[in-house]
Order: C-alpha cells, then structure tokens, then sequence
C-alpha cells in the first residue's frame, strides 16, 4: 500500500445494534495501530440504585437494565436471591421459566435476524427496504418474533418489562385455555423456525475462522438458559460462585462498559459459545437440522452466529412445546411467605447474548447491601476488539475504506452487542496515515 | 398539544420522522421494533429518517416527528436535546426516562458522584452528569406519552393523530378505573397489597392486577393525585416511612409528584 495514501473515515453511527457505541481504527500504512470499540452511552449506575431496595423489588427493577432481555436478568436476579433466601421454587416454576426465557431467545433472536443482521448479508440497510424485495422471509421472522413475544406475555402480560416474575416464581400461573392456543401456534411455527435456519446456513457468509475460546453454561440433562456449572472448551469447568476467581473486570478509558477477561484473555458468549459447548443436549429433530446446514461443528466462524441464533429459535419452540404441551395448573405460581435472611448469593443465566452472572447481598432485613452485574457484552467487548483486528487483516488492510468500514461493522453485528446493557452508540472512525 | 392544521403541517406528501435515544434501555423503541407488520405499515405512511437501531441515520435531519427515548444524562445530551429540538416541528417523549428520568434518575436523591466513583476505577473517564433529567426539563416537549415500556398502540396513535390533523390524546385517569373496567378484584382492598393504582396513570391496560400482583407505576403519576392519603393507607397496611417512600421512587424516579410524596414520607417536606 502507498505511504501517500491517508484515508480518515468518520461515520456518525453504526446501525441496528442496541445502543450507543463507536469504533475507532487507526491505519498506518500495512499496520493497525489502534483499535477501539468505544463505548460512551452513559452509566445508569444499577448498582449502586439498587443498594438499601427491598429484595422483592429487585425483578422489576433489574428488568430495566434492557428493554430486549429482561427476563434474563429477571431470571439471574431470582436464582441469586433465592438461594440466600433458601427458597426451592419447585419443578411447575422450573419450567416455566425455562418456557420465559424459550420468549426471550425467541424475541431476541429473530429480531436481531431480521432486522439488525441479515440486511448486511443481503445488502440492504434496514429491514423495510429488505421487506419489498424479500417479504416473505421478512414476515416470517416478525412472526418468529411476535411469536416470542407472547410466549414472554403468557408469563409476563408484556414482552417488554414483564410482571410476572418474582422471587419464589411467578405472580400468575397462565390459564389452560391460553397454554393450549399458544401450543397450537407454537406447533404451527416449527416448519417456519426450520425453513429460518436452512435461509440462514444459506446466506453468503465471509468464511472468517479464528481462535477464540466460547464460554457457557453447562446442565447435566438441558441446553442450558438458568442452571448450570460454567465451562468453556479450553477445559473450564466452575460454579458459578467461582466466577470473581476466573473472570476479572477491568475499566478500559474508552468504555463505559467494563471490558471482563478469563484468566486475562478474551472470550466469546453468547448463541456461537453455547451451541460449540452443549451440541449434544439439543432433541434429536434440532440436531437433525443442524447436521443439514453442512456447517462442521464446533464452528470458529463467528460469521456463523446468525445460523447458531436460528438454531436456538429452533430448539427454543420446542422445548416450549415440550413443558406447555403436558402444562398443568399448580397448586400455586410460587413459593411464598419468606423470612428475610442475610447472606451473599450468585445468579448465573445464558441471557440471548450470553452469559449473564449477578451476585448479591443481602441484611437480616432482606435489603440489598451490594450488587454486582456482569453483563453478556461486557465480556464479549475485548473479543471484539481482537475479532476486528484479525478480521482487517483476513480482509487486507489495503482494501477500500468502505469496504473496511462495512466489515467492522458486519463483525460488530455478530455479537449482537446490546451496548445498552453493557451500559451504550457505534460511531466509527478509521483513520489512516 | 396543538393539533396541526392539516396534513400540509406536516411535511409534503409523506412527513418524515425520527427516532432519538438517550440513556435508556432501549425497551420504548420495541414499541415500534415489535410492531410486527405495523412497522413495515408505518415505513409507508412516514418516512423513517433517523432511528439508529433500525437502521436509518441522520441525526441532524428536519423532520416532522421527534421520538425522544431516553433521559438526558450527559453534558453533550443538553447540547443534542437542543439541536433535536431545532429540528423538529412535533417532539414527543416516549417512555419514564424521557418524560421523567427513569430509574436512573434515583441518583438524583443521592450523591451521583459518589455513586460514579463506587462503580468505576477511574471515574476521570466517565463523562457523566450527576443527575438523570426528563427531555422536558431542558427544551419545550409537544407531547409526552408515559410508560415503562411505551407499548406500540401509544406511539403508533400518537403517528395516526398527527397524521390525522389531529391532536393526539391522553388520558390521564387514575389506573383504578382502567382496572375497575377490567373487572379485577382490588389487590388493595382484598389482598391488602400496596397498590399504586390510585395514583397512577392509566395505559398500560391494568396489567399487575390482572395478574394478582400490586401496581407499581410504571405509567407515572395520573392528574391531580392524592399522594398523601394513599401514603397513609400503605402505613395502615404496615409498611415503614421508607418503603413507602420506595414505592414512589421507582421507574419514574424524577416525576414531581412522587418526589414530593416520597419526601413527605420520609418526614422531609
């Protein structure tokens, strides 16, 4: 590449990610010599809010951390209380939380398809210029997504900021007659779900093999969304109060996002992670299909995450199925009557976009003295950042700026990175000399 | 708000539309984003300049309506909230942190500061205002839908109205009689539950009741509410001065009428 050449690139955004973030790049002739995803949205201090707050309190307002996947850190939030509580919520509540968070992957995952990542891949920039030309794969996927949506209302009454949640389990159990009609619509989506992830493996997708390692949890029997030991494929294997040990956060200048490391390297969560660790706890009909895509598995191409987030829209309608199809009414959605107790207890739940792990305290009088949250981007942050650098360089640095810039954000995109959670708006700057 | 007063108030053929974010979690722009088939319906009815995480960009456009989600939390916030304002002939909030803080704005009633330094290493980094402030506290807002989510029938009815020519409406009852034509048994009178309800905005289609559960205001408070007597009926019911207080400070956490009322609770009038 010529020395003469001294390109800056500066765009005011970077689209359909969930909040606000930038990347920064500098280019000097065949080098990268900086690299930054920057992330500025401003801290909203959950934290800090949440100290001296009631326990009971704590699902309705940890769901405002994200608009996209409350439930996860609803679900995070109650296993952590309750086991300092001492609570047993029983199987009735085990599943149908397991049915929730089916909403969440659901809703989360066909959104992020459709209107957040496979306009790049199809060359369109937004989900309604890529309705006129493809709107049949367009209205499957909101119906995927609205699909999502309801199965989150059943327990929740609304998608976003459910109710339904509490510690000791739910406010409300569903009603027969709506379990059935939901199972009806949920059987009638299988074809679809499946027809999404043929769509998907066919996409023209950059063949882009790294080294990462992929952390998840890992339960004896499910794929895992609220139990499980955490492991990874470099050989991990911890409880999830082991945590704080492994995994370290660090404040970078550049984020207002905590970058966390494993044993101070990056590592990805996420739908890619979970599906590398826990292949063979999917039902048969899953594997059957994943095995059809001709994708080898383990995959060290992030590029295949949008397949790997399909394939959990997949699972996540039939193991809905699965508990909803024998659902029964419980004597009661929950366990009730606690005694405050002081104690510290962790939470450690596959949120969409992975691993979500809180910790808290609580005093004799059941009220928060300390919060911790370790949000899924936040630890996917310096993957990123290590994606992108090998990334420009599998691309070639002496590619055109647009060509780059388009790639970054391809990258970015695969993440899912919910800036917003993690605490943020994506501004991306090359800059060459 | 004003109605405008025809179509022509808006722009041209197709009026053209944005939406902005501020500190948020991103749940209020799901109204739109869940929208299902609505969305693509509404891509034909405006023309959607600006909304980042759907895609389009242009920040500085001139557009007929301003979505504003988000509570102002940044110095450069004061600066953007301007420029949106400039630019736009209708701004809407949508949402607790553009209409009253949101629950960010907790730290409003404590020592941001401190709160900033107990959370980051190297708080020199963080450029942050010490309190969250709803968008109305900094520019003229033409209307402000309340909602910790908005859902999709407010913002949507909001783009109808003015499409319409006319002025959209609110209501701004007391959730009670949302609940009441529901037809759910009072958890505050039957269960004893401290129910917010009675000094909470209608909208969200009564949804805690309906469930079982206590109300918690995530509609803000309604018009001409009677703080005082419901605070006292939560000390009838048990609860301690701060956790009476502590109903009040929660999603809408800047919202006057609730301030006031989890001061008196506290004994701080």
């Amino acid at each position: 590449m010529s020395e003469e050449r001294r390109i800056a690139i500066n765009v005011p955004a970077l689209a359909r990610v969930e909040g606000e973030g930038a990347l920064e790049v500098l280019i000097e002739a065949d080098r990268i010599v900086d690299l930054k995803l920057r992330i500025y949205e401003p801290p909203r201090l959950f934290e800090k809010l949440l100290e001296g707050r009631d326990y009971a309190e704590v699902p309705d307002l940890v769901a405002r951390i994200c608009g996209i996947c409350p439930v996860a850190y609803q679900m995070s939030a109650v296993h952590a209380l309750e086991s300092i509580l001492g609570i047993e919520p029983g199987p009735w509540v085990r599943s149908m939380r397991r049915v929730f968070y089916c909403g969440e992957w659901l809703e989360s995952h066909s959104l992020h398809i459709h209107l957040l990542a496979a306009p790049d891949f199809l060359g369109f920039d937004s989900i309604t210029a890529m309705a006129k030309i493809h709107p049949e794969e367009v209205r499957r996927g909101l119906r995927l997504q609205a699909l999502g949506n309801e199965l989150i209302k059943l327990c929740g009454a609304r998608s976003v900021h459910p109710i339904g949640a509490r510690v000791g389990g739910f406010h409300h159990a569903p009603a027969v007659e709506d379990v059935s009609a939901l199972c009806v619509r949920l059987r009638a989506a299988l074809p679809e779900a499946a027809d999404l992830v043929r769509w998907t493996a066919g996409l023209d997708l950059p063949d882009e093999v790294q080294g990462f390692t992929s952390v998840a949890l890992r339960h004896p029997a499910e794929y895992p969304m609220n139990e499980g030991r955490i492991v990874s494929d470099q050989g991990l294997d911890i409880d999830i109060a082991g945590f704080e040990n492994r995994f370290k956060e660090h404040q970078v200048p550049h984020s207002t996002a905590l970058h966390c490391l494993l044993d101070g390297k990056p590592y990805l969560v996420g739908p890619l992670a979970r599906l590398n660790l826990n292949r063979d706890r999917l039902p048969d009909a899953v594997t059957a299909l994943l095995t059809e895509t001709g994708i080898r598995w383990p995959s060290a191409n992030m590029f295949h995450s949008i397949v790997a987030r399909a394939v959990e829209v997949y699972y996540a309608l039939w193991e809905a199925l699965r508990i909803l199809e024998n659902y029964r009414l419980p004597d009661s959605p929950g366990a009730i009557s606690v005694m405050p107790m002081a104690g510290v207890g962790y939470g450690c739940t596959e949120a969409p976009r992975g691993l979500l792990w809180h910790r808290y305290a609580l005093n004799d009088r059941g009220e928060i003295i300390s919060a911790r949250i370790v949000p899924p981007t936040s630890q996917n942050q310096a993957r990123i950042e290590e994606n992108l650098q090998q990334a420009l360089l599998a691309v070639g640095l002496d590619q055109d700026q647009d060509k780059l810039r388009f790639h970054c954000e391809q990258v970015i995109r695969n993440y899912d990175p919910c800036i917003s959670c993690a605490t943020h708006f994506l501004d991306l700057q090359i800059q060459r000399r | 708000m004003r109605a405008p007063k025809d179509n022509a108030a808006l722009s041209g053929s197709k009026p053209r539309l944005a939406v902005h974010k501020f500190s948020s979690c991103d749940g209020c722009q799901l109204a739109f984003l869940n929208a299902g088939e609505a969305l693509i319906g509404l891509s034909e009815l405006v023309e959607i300049v600006h909304f980042v995480e759907a895609g389009p960009m242009a920040a500085e456009a001139q557009v007929d309506i301003a979505f504003v989600e988000g509570s102002v939390a940044t110095p450069e916030d004061i600066e953007r909230i301007k420029r949106i304002r400039d630019n736009s002939k209708y701004l809407i909030t949508i949402g607790a942190c553009a209409t009253a803080g949101g629950v960010q704005a907790l730290r409003n009633l404590a020592d941001g500061q401190a709160w900033i330094n107990a959370v980051y290493a190297s708080p020199q980094y963080i450029a942050s205002l010490t309190t969250s402030t709803p968008i109305a506290a900094h520019v003229k807002v033409d209307l402000e839908l309340w909602g910790c989510p908005v859902n999709t029938h407010q913002v949507l009815a909001a783009v109808r109205a003015l499409l319409f020519g006319v002025a959209p409406v609110v209501s701004r009852d007391s959730l009670c009689m949302e609940c009441k034509r529901a037809g759910n048994v009072c958890v505050l009178v039957a269960k004893g539950m401290p129910c917010m309800g009675p000094v909470t905005q209608t909208g969200c289609g009564a949804l805690c009741p309906s469930f079982g559960r206590e109300c918690y205001a995530c509609y803000g408070p309604a018009e001409n509410v009677n703080t005082s007597s419901l605070s006292r009926r939560f000390a009838g019911l048990g609860l301690m001065p701060e956790a009476i207080a502590r109903r009040f400070l929660s999603v809408n956490a800047a919202a006057p009428a609730f301030v006031q009322a989890a001061k008196q609770a506290r004994g701080k009038p």
